[in-house]
């Protein structure tokens, strides 16, 4: 158990490399990936859970980094989308123009990626059910729907 | 210098600078600033402010500030200093600009309809949200320059703006911009750049960062018009427009900034891409307690096209004709006018009819209007054409600089910002084309800086392809003369024998005699003895907007854009007559592009625009409090569409040059959202058999207005 009192120095393991970082209790992981690490592909849309533009995988599974302390990362593998390198989905996403901004696109890639690991047969209703998590406000999101598509076919 | 709040000069557009409070019931408008070292001191010093307030009278909707004796927003209108050229406001009242259209005869138009019909129509106020809510840092040098780092669609706006609002030089104002999360209009006002100008010169010019947080950018800063209006249409019983009676009330919030404009673009715009000889329109944006009205993606032709093509509906109806014939019979073409009195050429307005022709292969128009599928189920369909040119200043300039790498690649500089739409992409393109060269040496600046890139008026208007298009094109043939010049002077020919392409000067005759430009660029350089001619190759192009006027005073006559582009849109919905629930099966746009620049980037921004439309047809809007106060500021209770709501897409498009765009091209970039709305309402009233003439429609208003109709 990790006791915290005014701030702090933590351990955070984040793709892959163990990264000392200095918090208070309530930094939430987005503020120490996107102030202290200078990961800034999560990005702040909401901050209360709505948008997903913040999405990061923990353990492998997606979750939104506006709503998980940075403590509550210690012990856990961090990845964010500087840590993915040439994934099928972010190949997919470029070659199906499945962004405009790109503002909201970290957190879909990072969606999508783990549903592609989780659930590589998903159907039409699982993948909806998952990418119902993320706003897009540029593409009409049958752009994403295709990337989707394009990784589940592949297998990873 | 200046003390924060001193009174400053500033005319409509700046009066969010000062006195905010005064008129704006929202309580989470901005009346004082706190800087701190990091956000969550800041925020705890916020707690140890306490405001008071005193609640005044709420003017909430347009018909209610236009009322006799309604409290006045704004007590001294018409005492700001310089007023924005073009707008009026009417001290004493709430009204911020009044615009006519008075084209014809209208009593002419009246006797020669033997069919007429009337509706009333809203539409609410709504939020833009961009997915990156607006942020900004500003610092200032001790040497006196100001740094802003903004997210914004304005750059150049921003420097002129706060240059005005704080008696600044502009030279002493560096904003930079990079890419841009999302604007639709949103982040081209100047908004958070004159508070945090205010922070951190209240800090001796240290770095301060503003950012909005989500309900912030929802409740206090600029959203979307909303509008009120009564339409009256005649036509004969063959269904030939005859007479048109616009009348459009315009909720510009507690400050004006661009709602005037939006309301000039509603009249001059109103009747839609139809051929009507009698106007009359009176277009009246008006003040309210609402936060302030911006530019959002459609610049108000959503409005007026939601009005039109529901009305149009109604007479197709009336008529008992296809709502596609009465459309098709009206389109307008070459040898017909506008509602501002702008003859229209092929050129300048495309060819409506095409669009309608290849729709109606996509999507029947003429049969199976309705279908009852099963027992619960009715399928139906709905149509909308549109149309829109800009309405950007008459004197909006661009400009574009091409600078060469000594591998002989070319850097394309301009003032264009890339807030989505691939725009900067398309510019490469059209320099690639003109160039005759891989689109891949081709490398484009990102991040604009006032500095260095040349002023582009505002990424706004769908015209960002049409006006830079048109600089880097005058740059590229200002370059194509130098690199034609010191190649003549390498080769020993006349510059008129030599062509350019593949990054190589050429001659005509003989295309394997050539020089590189890579061994010219920087100059050429003699190989014995070392001596060099011709210098660093730098080609410059400007634009500025040709033939437009402001619309006269009395008649609205005057023309607005550059050409229009027209197009038409279709959406099949599935109707449950027992939930009252419906589902977006299909929804198509076929568009007059004049030319295509980037097909799948085409494509993407048209179905980008058709998601939004779709979205403010069926859920946007906010919910006012008791207090006034907007009640839905958080993206878990304000509802855009989600993943899998999204209907299959069709995306065609015509191609009419437009003789004055690059490569014939046309801007569309906001296009796809205009006729959403009225296709989904005109879709929803043929499945319900109700008269849907306002947005959202969800259904709890289906459910209320079955319900009232059956009491």
């Amino acid at each position: 158990m990790i006791q915290i009192r005014d701030i702090s120095t933590i351990e955070l393991d984040i793709n892959g490399e163990k990264r000392k970082v200095t918090v208070r209790a309530a930094d939430t992981l987005l503020h120490t990936l996107r102030e202290q690490l200078g990961l800034t592909g999560a990005k702040a849309g909401c901050e209360n859970g709505d948008c997903g533009a913040c999405t990061v995988l923990v353990d492998g599974w997606p979750i939104k980094s506006c709503l998980m302390l940075a403590v509550e990362a210690v012990g856990h593998s961090v990845t964010t989308i500087e840590g993915l390198k040439n994934a099928p989905t972010q190949k997919a996403f470029f070659e199906n123009w499945g962004f405009q901004c790109g503002y909201c696109t970290s957190g879909f890639i990072m969606n999508c990626h783990a549903l592609a690991t989780i659930h590589p047969g998903a159907d039409d209703d699982t993948i909806a059910d998952w990418l119902q998590s993320n706003i897009c406000r540029c593409t009409s999101y049958e752009e994403i729907a295709n990337a989707v598509k394009q990784v589940l076919k592949k297998d990873i | 210098m200046k003390i924060v709040g001193k009174t400053v000069p500033r005319k409509e557009g700046l009066d969010k600078v000062t006195g905010a409070a005064k008129y704006n019931d929202d309580i989470r408008e901005p009346v004082a600033i706190v800087v701190a070292d990091t956000e969550y001191q800041a925020q705890q010093a916020a707690y140890l402010i306490n405001v008071e307030y005193e609640p005044l009278p709420v003017v909430r909707t347009p018909s209610q500030a236009i009322e006799e004796g309604a409290p006045l927003i704004h007590e001294n209108l018409g005492h700001y200093g310089k007023e924005i050229d073009d707008v009026y406001p009417v001290p004493g009242t709430n009204i911020a600009d009044h615009t006519k259209i008075r084209k014809g005869n209208m009593d002419k138009g009246w006797e020669e309809s033997d069919v007429v019909v009337e509706g009333e129509y809203f539409m609410p106020k709504s939020d833009h949200i961009a997915m990156e809510t607006r942020n900004v840092r500003v610092k200032i040098d001790p040497t006196g320059k100001v740094r802003v780092y903004s997210s914004t669609q304005s750059p150049h706006a921003i420097k002129a703006e706060l240059a005005l609002a704080f008696n600044l030089d502009e030279g002493d104002i560096i904003v930079t911009a990079p890419l841009v999360g999302g604007g639709f209009g949103g982040k081209a006002p100047v908004n958070l750049e004159f508070i945090a100008y205010i922070a951190s010169r209240a800090v001796g010019g240290r770095l301060v960062r503003l950012a909005n947080t989500r309900e912030e950018d929802i409740a206090t800063s600029p959203t979307k018009i909303g509008i009120e209006a009564k339409i009256k249409l005649g036509a004969t019983k063959d269904g030939i427009l005859k007479a048109a009676e616009l009348r459009y009330l315009v909720d510009a919030g507690a400050y004006s900034d661009t709602a005037p404009r939006m309301a000039k673009t509603m009249a001059s715009n109103g009747t839609g891409p139809y051929n009507i000889e009698n106007v009359w329109c009176d277009s009246i944006c008006l003040y309210t307690n609402n936060t302030y009205s911006t530019s959002f993606r459609g610049f108000g032709n959503i409005a007026h096209t939601f009005c039109m093509e529901r009305t149009l509906d109604k007479l197709a109806k009336a008529l008992n004709m296809s709502p596609f014939e009465l459309r098709l019979k009206n389109a307008i073409g070459p040898g017909h006018t506008s509602a501002t009195q702008v003859k229209i050429t092929r050129s300048s307005v495309g060819d409506l009819e095409k669009c309608l022709h290849r729709l109606n292969e996509l999507i029947d128009m003429e049969r199976s209007l309705r279908v009852e599928e099963a027992k619960d189920k009715i399928i139906a369909k709905g149509m909308s054409c549109f149309w829109k040119t800009s309405a950007s200043n008459t004197d909006a300039i661009s400009g574009a600089i091409l600078t060469f790498n000594k591998d002989g690649s070319i850097n394309l500089i301009c003032g264009v910002m890339e807030i989505g739409s691939g725009v900067k992409t398309g510019l490469a393109q059209i320099l690639a084309e003109r160039m005759n060269m891989e689109v891949d040496k081709i490398h484009v600046q990102m991040e604009v800086n006032t500095e260095s890139s040349p002023k582009h008026w505002k990424t706004v208007a769908s015209m960002s392809t049409f006006m830079a298009g048109r600089a880097v094109l005058a740059a590229a043939d200002d370059a194509i003369r130098q690199l034609k010049d010191i190649g003549a002077m390498v080769m020993r020919v006349d510059p008129s024998q030599l062509e350019v392409g593949g990054q190589k000067v050429y001659m005509k005759s003989d295309p394997d005699n050539y020089v590189q430009f890579k061994d010219i660029v920087h100059g050429f350089k003699h190989q014995g003895g070392g001596n060099a001619v011709g210098g660093q190759i730098i080609g410059k192009g400007t634009y500025i907007m040709e033939n437009l006027t402001i619309l006269d005073l009395d008649t609205g006559k005057g023309r607005m854009g550059p050409a229009w582009t027209v197009g038409v849109q279709a959406v099949e919905v599935e109707y449950n007559t027992k939930e009252h629930t419906y589902k977006l099966l299909k929804a198509a746009t076929v568009l007059d592009a004049g030319r295509v620049i980037n097909p799948q980037a085409a494509k993407g921004v048209v179905m980008g625009g058709m998601s939004m439309g779709l979205s403010l047809g069926s859920r946007e809007a906010f919910i006012y409090g008791r207090d006034g106060g907007i009640l839905n500021s958080s993206l878990r209770t304000y509802k855009v569409m989600r993943f899998g709501e999204h209907p299959d897409y069709l995306v065609e498009f015509i191609e009419t040059p437009a003789q004055n765009g690059p490569y014939g091209a046309r801007g569309f970039g906001e296009h796809g959202i205009l006729g959403m709305p009225a296709a989904l309402a005109n879709a929803l009233s043929r499945a319900t058999g109700l008269e849907l003439d306002q947005v959202p429609i969800n259904p709890e208003l289906i459910w209320k207005m079955k319900t009232e109709a059956l009491s």
